[in-house]
């Protein structure tokens, strides 16, 4: 597992890509990282592109932010235009399928293209694409195993969703196991 | 009058490693660490409020600060103490007065344009010896500006802001951390000197998550210890503390030959006592060529800025002032003679002057400002660094 990981998440407001990084985060932490996360919101919360950078380190972080990643996730193709030229050098990402056309990937970079919408509603519900792309780039990574990240969503997830969590726990898997 | 409840020792070039150890303070814990909590600055914030004894607490919503009302409207209530959504920021600081001088401890928190509604009471407060914290969780300005981060706001929390000659001791957390420990020092510095505490941060801080740890910092100073500082404050009516006392009167107005003067001659005193205050943190400062000076959110980002600095063979070492006023001049002033300094701001040029003033012409000073409301990252730091290495 590497001492120092990043990653911004990136996608429509809605998609749930504050979920992800909230549980990235709590998850990093439950396994001893030093994490930090940040939203960067703005007119963006209204209907626009919403993303959040998420560290995890060994050593107590210095920036939060980070210009150009080590990693993304891009759930929809305004956010594949912002992210995918700041990319660090050999840096991954993880790339929406069913939102994004593939001629726009850049075939240089390191790319999971990933079906996550067309895989969640298979999973039974659209919303969980964002857990099918986290599961993905978990694989990818290897920045922290899977199953650390599903016991997270017990804290991450509302009691008053806590129904929901196996099916999150399944998207992530689902997501996992495509990468 | 402002009376210091006792002398404290002060340390020259002290360290931050938490708050000083006092009578009163909390033990050290000694069992298992507690789990980190993630929460993002803005709720360490209000944690550290209700868990270092506040009271009371008055403001009026606005971004990136709102998690901290947020949470106080419902952790208050359940401590004891009131929460109140008030009419306007102007509103807001007008309660904290009534607080202070009642001798609760108090709150209120704002954002840049908020604060600046708040300055007529922050002089008032100050001019009275009226105790109280304000938390500014800046954002780019000037005017309405934007929700992005900002340290434009520095000038007027260190230079006092309001009108008149007077100062608040201000802190600069970096870490949501930091905003949980950094409450428990405010409401102290508020009792002790009777004075305004100002917490500055950004959206950054006020936003980005962290685990935190929620017990008492090190050495941190009891709920019960600050219930002793606030006891002296609070106005008991007349004769409360014996036959002999005088009624008490909180007041900033001095109309009499001479008397404003008279004034004005504590309030110096009072300032030049606070100036033990001064914390800081330092890092691979010793043997550097270059010496990085930031605060706040951009402190920790030149922290990472220089970790990923090419290796040149060249040393550079981080400074970062942990209390903005008093300014940790002195501690400045004895690295001075053999190293230089880089000044990195988010904002036009401010911090860089107090820093000029410190060095007083002993080395050289680069500045380095990053625009208000600008999300940056390291890298962008790497290149100014460069340059002022030469």
């Amino acid at each position: 597992m590497p001492g120092y990981q990043d990653v911004i998440m990136a996608g429509f407001g809605g998609q749930g890509v504050m979920l992800i990084g909230n549980l990235l985060a709590q998850a990093g932490m439950e396994q001893g990282f030093n994490v930090t996360f940040i939203p960067v919101y703005g007119a963006e919360m209204r209907g626009g592109t919403a993303n959040c950078t998420v560290v995890l380190d060994n050593l107590p972080i210095g920036s939060p932010l980070v210009r150009e990643p080590l990693s993304t996730i891009v759930l929809n193709e305004p956010s594949l235009a912002k992210f995918q030229p700041r990319l660090c050098k050999n840096g991954a990402q993880i790339v929406n399928a069913s939102l994004i056309a593939e001629d726009l990937v850049d075939t240089a970079i390191r790319t999971v293209y990933i079906p996550a919408n067309d895989m969640a509603h298979k999973l039974g519900n659209v919303k969980l694409a964002n857990m099918v792309a986290l599961g993905a780039w978990l694989r990818a990574t290897e920045a922290l195993p899977l199953q650390a990240v599903q016991d997270a969503l017990r804290r991450v997830v509302s009691a008053r969703h806590a129904g929901l969590i196996p099916v999150n726990a399944a998207a992530l898997e689902a997501g996992y196991d495509f990468a | 009058m402002y009376r210091l409840r006792l002398v404290r020792n002060h340390v020259p070039g002290y360290g931050h490693t938490g708050v000083q150890k006092r009578r009163g303070g909390h033990r050290m814990n000694t069992g298992r660490m507690p789990d980190r909590i993630l929460a993002k600055g803005n709720e360490a914030l209000a944690y550290g409020a209700v868990d270092a004894g506040l009271k009371c607490y008055f403001g009026y919503p606005i971004t990136p600060q709102n998690e901290i009302p947020e949470m106080l409207s419902a952790l208050l209530p359940e401590c004891g103490g009131s929460f109140v959504q008030a009419e306007s920021e102007v509103g807001a600081v007008n309660m904290l007065i009534g607080a202070g001088a009642c001798g609760v401890p108090a709150m209120v928190s704002s954002s840049s344009c908020g604060i600046s509604l708040m300055q007529e009471g922050i002089s008032y407060m100050a001019g009275s010896h009226i105790p109280g914290v304000i938390v500014n969780m800046a954002r780019g300005g000037p005017g309405l500006g934007d929700l992005g981060p900002s340290q434009g706001d520095y000038f007027q929390a260190v230079k006092g802001g309001g009108h008149g000659d007077h100062r608040n001791l201000v802190l600069a957390p970096a870490t949501a951390q930091e905003c949980y420990d950094f409450m428990f020092k405010a409401l102290t510095l508020a009792f002790v000197y009777r004075n305004p505490v100002m917490i500055l941060g950004d959206a950054v801080v006020a936003q980005l998550k962290e685990p935190v740890r929620r017990v008492p910092p090190a050495g941190a100073d009891t709920p019960e210890y600050l219930e002793s500082l606030v006891r002296d404050q609070r106005i008991e009516g007349y004769g409360a503390r014996g036959k002999a006392a005088a009624p008490r009167l909180l007041k900033s107005v001095y109309l009499a030959e001479g008397e404003l003067a008279g004034r004005n001659r504590l309030l110096q005193k009072k300032y030049a006592e606070m100036r033990g205050e001064a914390l800081f943190e330092c890092e691979d400062v010793d043997d550097a060529d270059l010496v990085v000076i930031a605060f706040g959110s951009i402190g920790r980002i030149a922290r990472s800025a220089i970790r990923r600095l090419p290796g040149t063979g060249r040393k550079v070492g981080l400074f970062r002032p942990i209390t903005l006023y008093p300014f940790p001049e002195e501690a400045l002033r004895k690295l001075a003679p053999s190293r230089r300094f880089l000044v990195v701001e988010q904002n036009i040029g401010q911090m860089v002057e107090d820093v000029r003033l410190a060095v007083n012409g002993a080395s050289p000073v680069y500045w380095h400002g990053v625009m208000p409301g600008l999300f940056i990252g390291a890298d962008e730091l790497v290149e100014p660094i460069l340059r002022a290495l030469g």
